[in-house]
């Protein structure tokens, strides 16, 4: 992993640090209980976990401030959980409850929150990467100082409309940063068979973009380049590229076989550059956590999870008049920022 | 406290799968992410992996067997000091995923549409000018700009070039280019960043050089545009308007002439205007910049320089889903909409001379359609034609000849008659351009069918 480092790390304090623990293990816990509740049947279709990427969106969010925008592709449960929507929402959407974020109506791949500027969940890979460009494109309308978090993988890097998003967001100085959540396999292809290089973040020169890569496993390393992505983009300097190199534990859906890569391979992953690992290490070599309020954060997080999974099965179906709401809107909502 | 591990669901649509290999044995401990199991599915064999920790107290299902159903227990995990024996477990399948199945309750309704207004588009005695269908566009785009600093115009060569058909000539002069704005040529790209801006606040209007190119865009359009109010259970959505001339210009072929009315009217979350008459451009795409939702118009390149009255009023609109009737008569409906309006009209004159009297419907919006103007002059007539540029094969006709089956089944005295354009791409030569369109001669010869005169 050749992350590149060009300031030395900020100084975190320790209640940061555990903050970031408890955000990333809160995203850990969710996911496994969503690949639980998979397998009872009771979440359908598509379900792609985010387990492994956890410090992306956790660093990331570290470096964002109140009003700024984030939209993602369709792995998107970890992006959710860290910009504060409430895991009762996001788990009863994937069970397709009323109690979810889009009614039942959006399911995993699919959600929403106007409230915490969560732009979703996108199916089709890459199209989310011209929405970011476009929220972008509003806050810088309004001149409102926002900034918009695009996140798109290594695979959906390799789509045009991802390059025409660059040209446009380059030549109209848009506020927006291109996150590449690069965890090496599109689906299962792995980068080298898929991709003509393997320095994505490269990609943004031709346009003017400046880029970094990131070591997606170091939940202070990706805090530091959001930092300077945000302020690159604050500055009104347009768009930045970070690619961040991560690892996802699971498949690329439920139903993946996963025989591109080899068990030894996600093992030492797990073993060698677990992000929750490396900061529990961090956090129990200081003096001021000790081992047991790391379990006491631990068993809060179970507490929070099995919740929403109680939720999640207790909140009803849909009513079925809700079939016909929500196709078209009576008036256009009023911007609250 | 003892869990059980349940045969799980590997894929969306797995019942049952072969329990292919234990990886584990009794009194083994396990925890998180280890694997438990190799278990075959109708896809690929597929690794299953524990979610608890613990120790596996007992196995229930023996590696090799076939059949296992969804949610069958095939294991006991225990905690220390506990005993697998003292579980009792049950065979079936748990019931708890069936609360997941879908109910057999009857789909609700679709929501009836409002009464059918009849009212003119205009008071009686309103003074008229005479205005072309390109400057009545032009006009509607400049006053809605006026009148919200949050709608912007943005397309290939929309500003410095004043469009590439002259629709928004002199707009970047009133509105700068913070608000007109030429893009690069990169339709896919450029209706994803207006959908997004739509997303985040603005009302974009989004110009294609022609609705051919839009195609390019048709992800953005179809699954990001119309569909993320559902999505999103209503929190947000799209509301904007793509538009440009769509269909056949003249000697452009087969890339450039294609008529998309019948693609777009498909989509629940898009409306869909086509007017004919340049009041209608006008009014029609002020009401589309203020509605909430995303608004495809298809112009038509033949009509930008067709000269019509419109009405000098202030603030002139037209309401979505409200058919015009362009000539009343007893004979035959005549339904039409965009240039096809201008087949049925003539058609509508030559067929007076031979005393057949045509009533002549304009839908003017084909989503919403007003399907309820059609059945009312139907039973009235008890004949339809339908004129449309498109293909035949799921044509806008095609539609309306299942409504009118549906709901005057009793009124009809003939079948109705679809006059469209040829089952064929746009040939260039000009003898063959002619012959691939629809024709007025056409629905004169259609209408005689269906009066059997």
């Amino acid at each position: 992993m050749a992350a590149r480092r060009t300031t030395k790390k900020s100084e975190v304090s320790p209640e940061e640090m555990l903050s970031y623990y408890r955000d990333m293990l809160l995203i850990r816990r969710f996911e496994e209980k969503a690949g639980q509740l998979y397998g009872m049947g009771l979440i359908g279709g598509f379900c792609h976990l985010y387990i492994g990427q956890e410090a992306v969106v956790v660093g990331l969010e570290a470096a964002a401030e109140e009003g700024d925008k984030r939209i993602t592709s369709y792995r998107d449960h970890g992006h959710m959980l860290a910009c504060g929507m409430d895991p009762k929402g996001v788990m009863a959407e994937l069970t397709g409850r009323e109690g979810g974020y889009s009614k039942g109506k959006g399911g995993s791949m699919h959600m929403f929150s106007k409230e915490k500027n969560f732009y979703g969940g996108h199916g089709i890979v890459g199209a989310q990467v011209p929405l970011g460009a476009g929220l972008a494109f509003a806050d810088r309308y309004k001149e409102n100082g926002r900034v918009t978090f695009t996140y798109f993988g290594d695979g959906a890097a390799n789509q045009g409309q991802v390059y025409e998003s660059f040209n446009m967001a380059a030549l109209w100085k848009l506020p927006v940063i291109f996150v590449i959540e690069n965890n090496q396999y599109a689906m299962g292809t792995a980068q080298k068979r898929s991709t003509s290089t393997d320095e994505i973040h490269k990609r943004g020169e031709p346009f003017g973009i400046p880029g970094e890569m990131v070591d997606g496993m170091d939940v202070l390393a990706v805090k530091e380049a959001g930092e300077r992505a945000v302020a690159h983009c604050r500055k009104g300097d347009g768009p930045y590229i970070l690619e961040i190199k991560t690892y996802r534990y699971r498949g690329h859906s439920m139903s993946d076989p996963a025989k591109y890569r080899t068990r030894e391979e996600v093992q030492k992953m797990r073993e060698e550059r677990d992000p929750i690992e490396q900061v529990r290490a961090k956090l129990l070599s200081g003096k001021s956590i000790t081992e047991d309020k790391l379990k006491e954060i631990d068993k809060e997080i179970k507490e929070i999870v099995n919740a929403s999974a109680e939720f999640a099965k207790e909140s009803p179906e849909p009513a079925v008049e809700e079939l016909w709401t929500d196709i078209y809107a009576t008036e256009i909502p009023q911007e609250v920022n | 406290m003892a869990t059980e591990i349940l045969m799980p669901a590997l894929s969306p649509t797995m019942e049952e799968g072969t329990l292919a290999k234990w990886l584990v044995k009794e009194g083994d401990t396990v925890s998180s992410g280890d694997i438990l199991a190799e278990i075959e599915t109708d896809k690929a064999t597929m690794e299953f992996e524990a979610v608890d920790e613990g120790i596996v107290g007992k196995i229930l299902i023996e590696e090799g067997t076939e059949g296992v159903k969804v949610n069958t227990p095939i294991a006991v995990l225990v905690e220390e000091g506990e005993s697998a024996d003292d579980i009792e477990v049950s065979s079936a399948p748990k019931e708890e995923a069936k609360s997941a199945e879908p109910e057999e309750k009857p789909a609700a309704e679709a929501p009836k549409s409002k009464p059918a207004d009849t009212s003119p588009d205009w008071p009686e005695g309103t003074e008229m000018k005479e205005q072309t269908v390109r400057e009545a566009l032009r006009d509607a785009m400049a006053e809605e700009m006026r009148r919200d600093g949050d709608v912007y115009l943005m397309g290939e060569e929309v500003a410095e070039y004043q469009g590439a058909y002259k629709i928004s000539q002199g707009l970047l002069d009133e509105f700068g280019p913070k608000r007109v704005i030429d893009t690069p040529i990169t339709e896919h790209g450029f209706a994803g960043v207006a959908v997004g801006a739509a997303f985040g606040g603005l009302k974009p209007i989004v110009e294609f050089m022609t609705f051919n190119f839009a195609m390019q865009a048709m992800d953005q359009i179809i699954n990001s545009a119309a569909k993320t109010l559902y999505m999103s259970g209503g929190q947000m959505g799209a509301p904007m308007v793509f538009r440009g001339p769509n269909g056949a210009a003249a000697r452009v072929a087969a890339q450039h002439s294609q008529d998309y009315a019948a693609w777009f009217m498909q989509i629940p979350g898009l409306k869909v205007a086509m007017p004919y008459s340049a009041s209608d451009y006008k009014g029609l795409m002020k009401t589309a910049i203020r509605d909430a939702n995303p608004v495809i118009f298809l112009e038509n390149e033949i009509l930008y320089g067709r000269t019509f009255e419109v009405p000098d009023i202030d603030d002139y609109t037209v309401p979505f889903g409200k058919a015009r009737i362009w000539r009343e008569g007893d004979d035959v409906t005549i339904v039409s909409f965009g240039i096809g309006m201008q087949y049925a009209l003539e058609a509508a004159d030559k067929l007076a001379e031979d005393g057949i009297n045509a009533e002549v419907l304009d839908l003017r919006t084909l989503r919403p359609m007003d399907t309820d103007a059609i059945i009312r002059s139907v039973k009235k007539t008890n004949r339809c034609v339908t004129v449309e540029e498109g293909w035949p094969q799921g044509s806008v006709g095609s539609y309306i000849s299942s409504v009118i089956m549906q709901e005057a089944f009793d009124y009809l005295d003939a079948p109705v008659i679809n006059c469209t354009g040829k089952d064929v791409p746009m040939p260039y030569a000009a003898n063959l351009e002619k012959l691939a369109l629809v024709t007025t001669d056409e629905v004169i010869e259609a209408v005689h069918k269906v009066t059997y005169r």
